[in-house]
């Protein structure tokens, strides 16, 4: 029991690992975004609620990914 | 740092502490008409709304003073967004869209005043919500579109062999909406306002640590401001977006 509690930390732990996959992700959108914006700058005002869209899917993996690693450290 | 250590036993950590749901009278178990603190905290962030568009649209002023203001630009923003998401037959579902977005934002708001819970943070809150949409959104677009609403899982602009693949992968994104929904809200709140927790514990380290994590504190708290607004501009953004899939079902 004790080895399956140590086991759910090192668990918990790999899980955090998409939090930082998360972080790439919402990191690509936002510089793609830029980068576009930078060209284009009177289009960009009417493509902030894509974004917001786009980094909110971008983000949900990373937040699940998350909440693995809080059941695993909590729940398990 | 070295001695902490020995003397009480290493730090002291209780991050998720702060979301335990408890009576707010009395003792025994929880029922669901119980009223707990997530049902306090609810009835603040409504009385909160409440008082805040009463007295900003009270006096409908031609030079709106502060409240009015306040009042004005949060319709107008939601306005906005509806129309611009949905288009014009999505605008009488903006009193639905502008609850939710007031109250997820005074409530994510609230939660970050000390001391406070915060209600947005529980799974249970916010799958209520999600599931609200999800439920709303699936039956107005049967409502108004009978059948041809299942053309939303059938992509006619895909190759024929390719549609029943993406046909599969479809009815399971439009499942999976209610449960992103709901997790993508409460886990950023919980996320933010345990990684508030866990820096306020370090200030236990040491003397030279606790300036240093009372800066870090003060800057995850900006960020998490931030946060609340986004997430909830999130929130109704996506509610937007899936009301013009059941409005406009086509690809």
């Amino acid at each position: 029991m004790a080895i399956l509690g140590e086991l759910a930390h090192i668990g918990a732990g790999l899980a955090a690992i998409g939090s930082g996959a998360a972080a790439i992700g919402v990191g690509h959108v936002a510089g793609n975004f830029l980068a576009g914006a930078l060209r284009n700058p009177s289009a960009a005002a009417g493509q902030t609620a894509t974004l917001f869209i786009g980094i909110a899917f971008a983000e949900a993996l990373g937040i699940f990914s998350f909440l693995v690693a809080l059941l695993l450290m909590f729940a398990v | 740092m070295a001695g902490e250590a020995t003397e009480g036993g290493g730090l002291e950590f209780h991050p998720l502490d702060q979301f335990e749901v408890h009576r707010l009278f009395g003792e025994g178990p929880i029922d669901w008409y119980t009223i707990t603190n997530v049902t306090m905290w609810m009835a603040i962030a409504v009385v909160c709304i409440v008082l805040m568009l009463v007295i900003g649209t009270r006096k409908r002023a031609v030079v709106p003073n502060r409240m009015q203001s306040i009042a004005e630009t949060l319709y107008g923003f939601v306005y906005t967004m509806v129309e611009d998401v949905t288009g014009k037959d999505g605008i009488k579902f903006f009193p639905y869209i502008f609850t939710l977005f007031i109250f997820i934002l005074i409530s994510n708001l609230l939660g970050l005043l000390p001391m406070s819970f915060t209600t947005t943070s529980h799974i249970a809150v916010t799958a209520v919500l999600a599931f609200a949409v999800f439920f709303t959104v699936t039956i107005i677009g049967f409502v108004k579109n009978g059948a041809a609403f299942l053309g939303l899982f059938w992509v006619s602009s895909a190759p024929l062999a390719l549609r029943p693949i993406l046909a599969v992968i479809e009815v399971i994104s439009y499942f999976v909406r209610p449960v992103s929904h709901s997790i993508r809200l409460a886990g950023n709140l919980m996320a933010g306002h345990a990684v508030l927790k866990v820096f306020a514990g370090f200030a236990q380290v040491g003397l030279l640590v606790a300036p240093i994590a009372i800066l870090g504190v003060v800057a995850i708290y900006a960020l998490e401001v931030l946060v609340s607004a986004i997430q909830a501009y999130v929130f109704t953004i996506l509610t937007c977006v899936y009301l013009k899939d059941a409005l406009h079902p086509s690809h």
